[in-house]
């Protein structure tokens, strides 16, 4: 008889942060997968190389840490170098590829301490390093292939908004036969990821719906005001990285709120963002820093807007 | 009929395997160990001596202040010895070790003995007292205190609290549905006591039969009402239930007196209905006897006293073959290294798990299921954080002694981190700093 003695409880739900990051990954196969049907098998080796250089790179750092290196495969470094490549134009030449998912996983994570650490996304973190390392291959488009146009660069839709005032068609963007990075074509595949998600409990519905909801309105009453000059709602949310952003990015538990209230700011802060800097900004896309701005507040949130307690003085 | 349920809170799979078995009286015990704290606050004062003989209910323990209870002889018999005993909690305590010498003598009551109708609040607290009985939901807390709250406080509703919303344990189901008659006397006994204008008897939704039986008896009763609550863990705790039925909120570090409220397990009521209309102290109670690791889950009626290690044979325990056992419920209850422990007042069930679940650590990631899932709304991410950090004055602030341990957070953790015993330790060693 050898009975284990341990603090209660003595049950528990079987959740563990492996399973989550799987869900993750179940929830980015239709979009994964789309990209590689838009864009070619040149979208799969970009993810191929992100993915695996960022679950390197997470072995090495544990190693020089001197930490438990069985934690790579938490599932979590497969999840930032996918959602990274998710973020790249298909074009991207692999070795920029290999270096934004090193840094993702070294600035972005490992020197925050690990997983769990880190105060912005570091997929973001990866792309943002990308971005500025590289501004040219990272804003070169090439056409989607479902959408027949036979040019060697294309503008996106939101660039195509910004600089010659084109608005693409909602179907176009909705089901995805626009130009983009891997991850911004089809809006509906990553809302059905996104549901997958929510469905599993995995992540926190007010955040989708705080981003995309403060969007709407805020560009809704652009609109109303002036629609020669600002683009309608419907265009605004399915356009770009916004549905990416907002279900698997704004989302990561580690660089979001705990708070109610803090989420609530904290989404409606991207939303906010991003139509200020696709409208105002000079740059035709703002997910990304929108996200990583607000990344930035979610420790003062948690600090300073913790929910009430039961029976604690209004 | 009136439906609610707790919005916060985790449902686990329940594990009623024993809901069907009837209360059977377990036999007479060779030898009770009877130890004399088995409730909060003050150990009881012994009575009895060395080889001195006792009757069954006899005191052999006097309350030793204002919080504390009495402690009887669960048995006719002769005091071996008195001597430190382990419990299940891991502390040590003084005990009587009684040898049974033969069948029940009854000692004569130490409080008044009068029809039910003629009792007076008085007289109903001197029973609760003088019976020994204590909160039998798992906090022992002494009854007869918690009928008396102080006058600036009248206490308008009382909540028989049958939800048992731990999983596995049945004695409170199998008690209502058995003695729902004897359980509402003592209730109804209850109100008049604290003068409550309104009673409830909340019973969770898997528990059917348990609502039936109650409803029969109420249909037209004045002043009561069933209340069906959708299973929910910890919906029985006091705080929860007086949220989820009165909608009020106990201020923290309050008692439900502070806002009228007054809430009584079913177990509780029953030994008092035994003491009032039988004269019998609480000297017995139903323990569930569950879990994977044995072959008859049961519910027997126990001498408090009785040695675990026979209630669990009676059971057909496999103890050579488990992983665990548990002393209460998987939620709260305390796994114990040995089953060489005397079943106390608070002994709600005992449960014998053949596999435990030993998930990998990983860091905290901020999910916040912890934090939506408590039902006190305690931010608990930042807690213990604090407490690893030992900024002891912001994890006060962040409710680090609201916190009633109920283990809905490192029940639903995704990184397995013992959030639960994390804030035992902050507690701990707050109390340990404090206390120089």
């Amino acid at each position: 008889m050898s009975l284990i003695v341990s603090s209660s409880p003595h049950i528990h739900d079987r959740e563990s942060v492996p399973k989550i990051m799987l869900h993750v990954i179940i929830a980015l196969i239709p979009a994964a997968a789309a990209s590689i049907y838009f864009f070619g098998i040149r979208a799969l080796w970009v993810m191929l190389v992100s993915i695996v250089t960022a679950i390197l790179t997470e072995y090495i750092f544990l190693l020089l840490r001197k930490k438990d290196t069985s934690a790579v495969l938490d599932g979590s470094a497969f999840v930032t170098g996918l959602l990274l490549a998710m973020t790249l134009p298909p074009s991207i030449n692999l070795s920029m590829v290999a270096i934004g998912s090193a840094v993702a996983i070294i600035i972005g994570k490992q020197v925050f301490g690990g997983f769990g650490g880190n105060v912005f996304n570091p997929a973001l973190v990866g792309r943002a390093f990308l971005q500025a390392a590289f501004p040219i291959p990272m804003t070169t488009w090439v056409a989607n292939k479902a959408s027949h146009v036979d040019a060697v660069s294309v503008a996106t839709p939101l660039g195509g908004f910004k600089f010659s005032h084109i608005l693409t068609a909602h179907k176009d963007l909705f089901l995805g036969n626009v130009s983009g990075s891997l991850g911004e074509t089809s809006a509906l595949l990553l809302i059905l990821g996104g549901l997958y998600l929510l469905a599993r409990r995995y992540i926190d519905w007010r955040i989708p719906v705080g981003i995309l909801t403060t969007v709407f309105i805020f560009d809704g009453i652009l609109w109303l005001a002036n629609s020669k000059k600002y683009p309608d709602p419907v265009f605004m949310l399915l356009a770009g990285g916004l549905m990416l952003g907002a279900w698997f990015m704004a989302t990561d538990p580690v660089t979001s709120p705990v708070s109610p209230a803090g989420i609530w700011i904290y989404s409606a802060g991207i939303g906010i963002l991003v139509v200020l800097i696709r409208l105002f900004g000079g740059m035709p896309e703002g997910v990304m820093y929108s996200i990583l701005i607000m990344n930035a507040f979610v420790p003062l949130m948690d600090k300073y807007l913790r929910q009430r307690m039961l029976g604690e003085k209004k | 009929m009136l439906k609610l349920r707790m919005k916060r809170g985790v449902h686990p799979p329940e594990g009623k395997i024993s809901a069907s078995r009837e209360i059977q009286e377990f036999p007479l015990p060779k030898q009770v160990i009877i130890p004399f704290s088995q409730h909060t606050g003050k150990p009881a004062t012994p009575l009895v001596k060395k080889r001195q003989d006792v009757k069954t209910g006899e005191k052999i323990g006097e309350a030793a202040g204002f919080i504390s209870a009495p402690v009887h002889s669960s048995v006719t018999g002769k005091v071996k010895a008195l001597e430190t005993v382990l419990l299940p909690n891991g502390t040590s305590t003084l005990a009587a070790f009684i040898e049974v010498t033969g069948e029940d003598e009854f000692a004569e009551p130490t409080w008044p003995m009068k029809e039910i109708s003629q009792l007076t609040p008085d007289d109903v607290r001197t029973i609760a007292r003088e019976a020994g009985i204590v909160g039998l939901g798992g906090a022992v807390f002494p009854t007869a205190v918690k009928i008396s709250p102080p006058k600036e406080y009248p206490i308008d509703s009382v909540i028989v609290n049958g939800a048992e919303c731990e999983p596995y344990l049945t004695s409170d189901h199998r008690l209502m549905v058995e003695h729902a008659q004897e359980i509402l006397t003592a209730a109804e006994l209850l109100k008049n006591t604290v003068g409550a204008s309104r009673g409830y008897i909340a019973i969770e939704d898997n528990k059917p039969d348990a609502i039936e039986s109650f409803e029969k008896l109420v249909n037209g009763v004045k002043g009561w009402e069933v209340v069906s609550l959708k299973t929910r863990y910890p919906q029985g705790a006091e705080k929860s239930l007086i949220k989820v039925i009165l909608g009020r909120e106990v201020p923290m570090g309050g008692l439900p007196f502070h806002v009228g409220a007054l809430v009584q397990n079913v177990g509780t009521l029953y030994a008092l209905y035994e003491a009032a209309v039988k004269g019998i102290p609480l000297i017995k109670r139903v323990v569930t006897v569950t879990g994977d690791g044995v072959t008859q889950p049961s519910n027997f009626l126990v001498r408090i006293g009785t040695n675990m290690r026979e209630v669990l044979e009676a059971a057909g325990a496999d103890l050579e073959n488990a992983e665990k056992l548990i002393v209460g419920g998987p939620m709260m209850g305390i796994s114990v290294k040995t089953p060489e422990i005397p079943v106390l007042k608070s002994t709600s069930g005992i449960i014998v798990m053949r596999k435990v679940y030993k998930g990998k650590v990983y860091p905290c990631l901020y999910c916040g299921r912890c934090v939506y899932a408590c039902p006190l709304s305690i931010t608990t991410t930042r807690l213990v954080k604090y407490i690893q950090a030992e900024m002891w004055d912001q994890a006060k602030a962040f409710g680090l002694f609201n916190c009633m341990e109920c283990g809905v957070c490192s029940y639903v953790c995704p990184a397995n981190i013992p959030l639960v015993h994390w804030i035992r330790y902050g507690k701990f060693k707050v109390r340990s700093m404090e206390a120089k």
